[in-house]
């Protein structure tokens, strides 16, 4: 039903919508979907994740050019209207979703639907676009033995369609659904908007000349459903949460009238709200809103990620390839691969004056290497209670990681953290040597300004990946804190400060891991180390090379 | 094409309305960069702000709109010498864009067909004398990035490549805006943007409603909301002349200088960008405001969106650099 009615709407209004989020694994239940989209009354037009930007803005054809021997233009998939399908929406990079954000906002206007096959939370369709599409829909609970084919009413989405111009809005409408927006905890100025034009869209599905109630409970439910902030208490480890009572739709449209009269809210915010969150089961809100979090820590997902790419670096052979997709041609190559077909090709063509016949097969780009080099922080607590169990063993196998972190070329930084404050020892450096004579005489004793190595930590990190260095964190602790960070000896202040810098460190997106040195596991701190999003190893007694061999494992080799 | 929302119905934001306006006044200011959530009228607002600028004067058919003849690029092959009326360029910079589309490149359309070696201008070109925007300032890519600001600090492109040996002005105001928690901007990039401000999406529900209704009313009634708001839309652009025109005729006393250079030492800004910058500002709001001497007032409105940006970053300062603009502002103006 909600299927129906999401599509219907979107048929109505596709432009106004802006399009479709679906959330479904590719199979028959999706196709279904898919298929009934040849209702919208625009072309449809698919587009893949690694789409170019001559095929969506057009460009020149180089393939007719090069035959024809004039240019040849070929159009965008943007030029006109239409229903962009974008498949395997999850791998969308951010840099076509721009793109396509920038598409939706223009003109002439287009309906995107984004089919997001999403199967962990930390992936999904990037946030750019799940604020401008109207509509969401989940597929995954649905069994294809409890589908049956849509029917849209062609007919009748024609006559709405003709109706939705002229659709009145009440003024206090607007007033409504932005409060409604406001309690779910929706911040986007897009959703109410989208909202209004979707109760404006079902009005003229049902023949209303004037939005009424039933058509704002309809659009809460399925615009605000998905964007709304879950509940506190359904945080995942939570039992869930019965629902919030979910009144069923009938009788809210008949309640509804009344309400006006009974007090001077013109319309039920409430149901509103009610409606909206009934719309998506709780679990399904936490897990959206877990997969936004998970997005934003891991930061800019579109730059600093291609290690290979056609820009800088050292040169690989060039390939073939198409021109214009943002990568350098390779003249020479170009060259010499069209050189032997010169002969056939003027016979061919029948232009024997022609100085040089270029196929597109011929065209041959060029491609770099960079790699990014990494370095290894570590973060050595040298406290006073650290100092004699286990400070020689941390040394150890801190010499043990440098011998393989030489044999790989990393870089190598080396910070301890006693008394009140913590010191870095050893900037990144490729130096063995060197790295081996600090560490020998790191000195011991004192107290443990965990907070403090940690925004070290984080310092050195920053300052590592502003070189163009790949930063790793390997912090060496026993775990009881007990300076804060302005040097007092209050042990409450001082955990306080040690989580929220780990926190700042989960958010710079830095691999860490959190190596338990004391005798017995900390509690304490393996709740530091799920803040900062780094895997915790608790090594009771262990010895050097079998810690080397652990930390090495946690850190990929 | 529609028109764009008229940038006096923009509701709230007033700090941001405030930056756009002052570096209309004055480009060089240098730009402003608009950080905040998501659909809070950032983009609204540049795309808004294009229709308040006043026409430039340009070559016809001069590529990088220059302001006389003489001024044209050797390789444009421009022969057109009357001046036509153009509106102030705004360039959207896309992200993902290649780095042949910014500088420009070998024009490989007609070395394909007609063997001639030409230069295809790119936005850079485009941008001259106007505007660029780029939305999402933060995940644009690194060598992109690089290329803006080297070209940013010389206000010349400078093209070597494929054999073509190209150069053209390229001055331009860089307008941006982006989310901070998809990221952080180079501290670089960051300087190089005059004023900064921070959007949030306002909270009382009043409000709310006006930015829904009035936005709804675009979509709808276009036409006629467009005519309601043209007058204010012309009224602003006026006064923006206007201040253009009194800049010149400003009065800076010493004492507000002192007071600039007093409240970068306290802040600990790097550079002298920061007291440059807030300056500039300072005259610009006095020119808007009508006011013919700079006075302290001035210097304490624009001191947080000239100055917030340019902070040494504390990661743990959750409250942001504008509150420690605003705490060194009581304690050295007071």
């Amino acid at each position: 039903m909600r299927v129906r009615t999401t599509l219907r709407l979107l048929a109505v209004d596709p432009a106004g919508l802006a399009g479709l989020w679906l959330r479904a694994r590719a199979g028959p239940v999706r196709d279904r979907v898919t298929q009934a989209l040849a209702a919208l009354p625009l072309p449809a037009r698919r587009l893949h994740p690694t789409i170019a930007d001559d095929a969506l803005f057009g460009g020149l054809d180089l393939t007719a050019t090069l035959a024809q021997g004039r240019p040849v233009q070929m159009p965008g998939l943007l030029a006109t209207p239409a229903a962009l399908v974008l498949a395997m929406a999850e791998r969308c990079p951010s840099g076509l979703a721009a793109r396509l954000a920038a598409a939706l906002d223009g003109a002439p206007a287009h309906c995107l639907i984004a089919l997001d096959e999403a199967a962990s939370p930390d992936e999904g369709l990037p946030a750019v676009l799940t604020d401008r599409l109207g509509l969401m829909l989940g597929l995954g609970d649905l069994v294809w033995s409890d589908t049956a084919p849509l029917d849209l009413d062609l007919a009748g989405l024609a006559a709405a369609r003709a109706r939705l111009a002229s659709v009145q809005t009440p003024p206090e409408a607007a007033g409504a659904l932005t409060r409604a927006a406001a309690e779910l905890g929706i911040d986007s100025f897009r959703a109410p908007l989208l909202a209004l034009r979707c109760a404006r869209a079902h009005a003229a599905l049902e023949g209303r000349p004037c939005v009424a109630d039933a058509d704002l409970i309809v659009a809460a439910e399925l615009v605000y459903g998905h964007r709304a902030q879950p509940l506190p208490e359904t945080a995942p480890d939570a039992p869930p949460p019965e629902p919030p009572p979910p009144e069923p739709p009938p009788p809210d449209a008949q309640d509804a009238p009344d309400r006006p009269q009974a007090d001077s809210q013109p319309l039920p915010d409430d149901l509103l709200v009610a409606a909206a969150r009934a719309a998506l089961p709780a679990d399904l809100l936490a897990r959206l809103a877990a997969g936004r979090a998970a997005r934003a820590a891991r930061g800019a997902s579109g730059t600093g990620a291609h290690k290979a790419g056609n820009r800088r670096g050292r040169p690989l052979p060039s390939r073939p390839g198409r021109c214009g997709t943002g990568a350098r041609l390779d003249l020479v190559a170009t060259l010499r691969a069209a050189a032997p077909w010169q002969a056939i090709r003027r016979a061919q063509a029948n232009r024997p004056d022609a100085v040089l016949l270029v196929r597109p097969a011929d065209i041959r780009l060029r491609r770099f290497r960079e790699v990014s080099d990494r370095v290894l922080i570590f973060a050595v607590d040298a406290s006073g209670s650290s100092a004699f169990a286990r400070l020689a063993e941390a040394k150890g196998a801190v010499e043990l990681l440098l011998a393989a972190a030489y044999a790989r070329r990393d870089h190598v930084a080396l910070l301890a953290f006693r008394g009140v404050q913590a010191e870095l020892i050893l900037p990144p450096t490729r130096s063995l040597v060197q790295t081996k004579r600090r560490l020998a005489g790191l000195p011991g004793g004192g107290g443990t300004p965990l907070a403090a190595g940690l925004q070290l930590a984080l310092a050195t990190a920053a300052q590592a990946r502003a070189r163009g260095l790949t930063p790793t964190i390997a912090l060496l602790t026993d775990g009881r804190g007990n300076v804060a960070l302005d040097g007092r000896a209050d042990r409450a202040q001082a955990e306080a400060d040690a989580l929220r810098l780990a926190g700042a460190i989960r958010q710079t997106a830095t691999p860490a891991v959190v190596i338990d040195t004391g005798n017995r596991p900390q509690p304490g701190l393996q709740a530091m180390a799920r803040a900062m999003a780094a895997p915790y190893l608790a090594l009771p007694r262990a010895d050097a090379h079998r810690l080397s061999a652990v930390l090495d494992a946690a850190l990929g080799g | 094409m529609k028109q764009p929302f008229p940038f006096s119905a923009i509701v709230g934001q007033e700090a941001m309305k405030l930056a756009m306006v002052l570096t209309a006044i004055d480009p060089g200011i240098g730009g402003v960069l608009v950080f905040g959530d998501r659909g809070t009228g950032k983009s609204t607002a540049v795309r808004a702000l294009a229709a308040l600028l006043p026409p430039i004067q340009a070559v016809q058919g001069c590529p990088v709109n220059s302001a006389t003849p003489a001024d044209c690029p050797d390789w444009a092959g421009v022969t057109a010498t009357a001046l036509v009326s153009r509106p102030t360029p705004v360039i959207d910079l896309p992200l993902g864009v290649t780095e042949d589309r910014v500088v420009g490149a070998l024009d490989i359309e007609r070395a394909l067909t007609r063997g001639e070696k030409a230069f295809e201008p790119g936005l850079l070109a485009r941008a001259n004398r106007g505007y660029l925007y780029i939305d999402e300032v933060n995940l644009l890519e690194d060598h992109i990035v690089d290329l803006l600001l080297d070209v940013a600090q010389s206000g010349e492109n400078v093209v070597e490549r494929e054999g073509l040996s190209i150069r053209h002005a390229a001055r331009f105001v860089l307008v941006g805006s982006g989310n901070p928690e998809e990221g952080e901007l180079r501290p670089q990039l960051l300087d190089r943007f005059g004023l900064s401000v921070e959007v949030t999406s306002p909270r009382d529900i009043p409000t709310r409603v006006e930015v829904i209704t009035r936005r709804d009313a675009y979509d709808t009634g276009h036409e006629a909301f467009m005519a309601q708001w043209r007058p204010q839309d012309a009224a602003l652009q006026g006064r923006i002349l206007a201040a253009r025109g009194g800049l010149a005729g400003l009065v800076t006393p010493n004492t507000v200088l002192h007071d600039c250079a007093a409240l970068c030492i306290a802040l600990g800004s790097d550079g002298l960008r920061g007291e440059l910058t807030l300056l500039r500002a300072a005259r610009a709001l006095a020119a808007y405001q009508g006011d013919g001497v700079v006075s302290r007032a001035h210097l304490r409105a624009v001191a947080p969106m000239a100055l917030s940006h340019r902070l040494r970053r504390d990661p743990l300062d959750e409250a942001g650099s504008g509150a420690r603009v605003a705490r060194c502002l009581t304690e050295v103006l007071p």
